[in-house]
């Protein structure tokens, strides 16, 4: 088990993220500079959560045109599992690996707590395992849009990973936090190893975080 | 050369930033506002032959990286 995270200027989640891993997979993680140029053969690539390159111009933009990227790109093509938590969902929708767009939350907010999300796609290699699950958002930037002809072709082709919820699993505005389109917290790519998702799940990852639920995402990966 | 970049949300993506902006102005007393979109406004000085080459590099600058085409729409006015 081979897993690697990407490390920006400004991510800071990656070391979360590393110990969500190791402590599931009991494998560490490679931790890889932006400005390398290439990525050893890996079974997963983390582009962490953060605030990369200060989000200027967009979130993600700068990060997106990272040394770097042009490899994770490249690996994504290839088949290579690769998961993006919030700054990093933003990085690879810059990137061109994910539809649609984030904009400001519809409450022009941070906002900062739990939420509950639920698998739309429950085949994935990131979902399988998860059901209604609970943990943390923290963005600014997290109000997923795509046009209405983006949205059909990734509902036809089951590319919706999560959706916010309520605690029976019920996707309804009132469960929406941030004004996403269709209640998105996640999307995959066409060929289902891309995942981009807003909340944290290694930030739930622990009993000392006071929740559990986020390790269902990385166990789907890596066992 | 000069190019002057503005960049703004698509007409039917909501602005919600534009919104509050309205909201304000109309507390402040402009009672005919109708409605307000928010955007970017970037310049770039650059070396160019004409204008011609400069609004072809200018647009690819903006479709690659300056604005993002899923949302936002751009114009161009080069100086």
């Amino acid at each position: 088990m081979k897993s690697h995270v990407i490390v920006f200027p400004g991510s800071n989640c990656d070391r979360d993220v590393a110990v969500a891993i190791k402590n599931i997979s009991g494998h560490q993680p490679q931790m890889v500079w932006h400005k390398e140029t290439s990525i050893d053969q890996s079974d997963l690539i983390v582009v962490p959560g953060g605030f990369s390159y200060g989000d200027y111009l967009r979130c993600g933009a700068m990060a997106s045109t990272s040394p770097i990227m042009q490899d994770v790109v490249k690996k994504a093509k290839e088949g290579v599992p690769v998961l993006g938590i919030c700054n990093g969902f933003q990085i690879l929708i810059e990137s061109g690996l994910l539809d649609g767009a984030l904009m400001r939350n519809s409450s022009l907010s941070f906002i900062c707590r739990d939420i509950l999300i639920k698998p739309k796609n429950q085949s994935s290699v990131f979902t399988k395992k998860t059901q209604v699950a609970k943990m943390p958002i923290a963005h600014n930037e997290g109000n997923f849009f795509v046009t209405s002809e983006q949205l059909k072709k990734i509902q036809d082709n089951d590319q919706i990973a999560f959706q916010y919820c309520d605690e029976n699993g019920n996707v309804s505005e009132h469960s929406n936090p941030n004004g996403s389109l269709e209640n998105i917290a996640g999307i995959l790519n066409e060929n289902k190893n891309v995942l981009g998702m807003m909340p944290h799940p290694e930030r739930a990852a622990e009993l000392a975080h006071g929740c559990e639920d986020g390790k269902t995402i990385f166990e789907s990966i890596l066992n | 050369m000069l190019a002057k970049i503005y960049i703004t949300l698509k007409k039917d993506v909501l602005d919600p930033q534009g919104s509050v902006i309205a909201n304000s102005l109309k507390s402040l007393g402009f009672n005919n506002i109708e409605d307000v979109r928010q955007g970017k406004y970037i310049e770039i000085k650059l070396d160019s032959e004409n204008e011609e080459s400069a609004n072809k590099q200018i647009n690819e600058m903006c479709e690659k990286l300056l604005a993002n085409l899923v949302i936002e729409d751009y114009k161009v006015e080069i100086d």
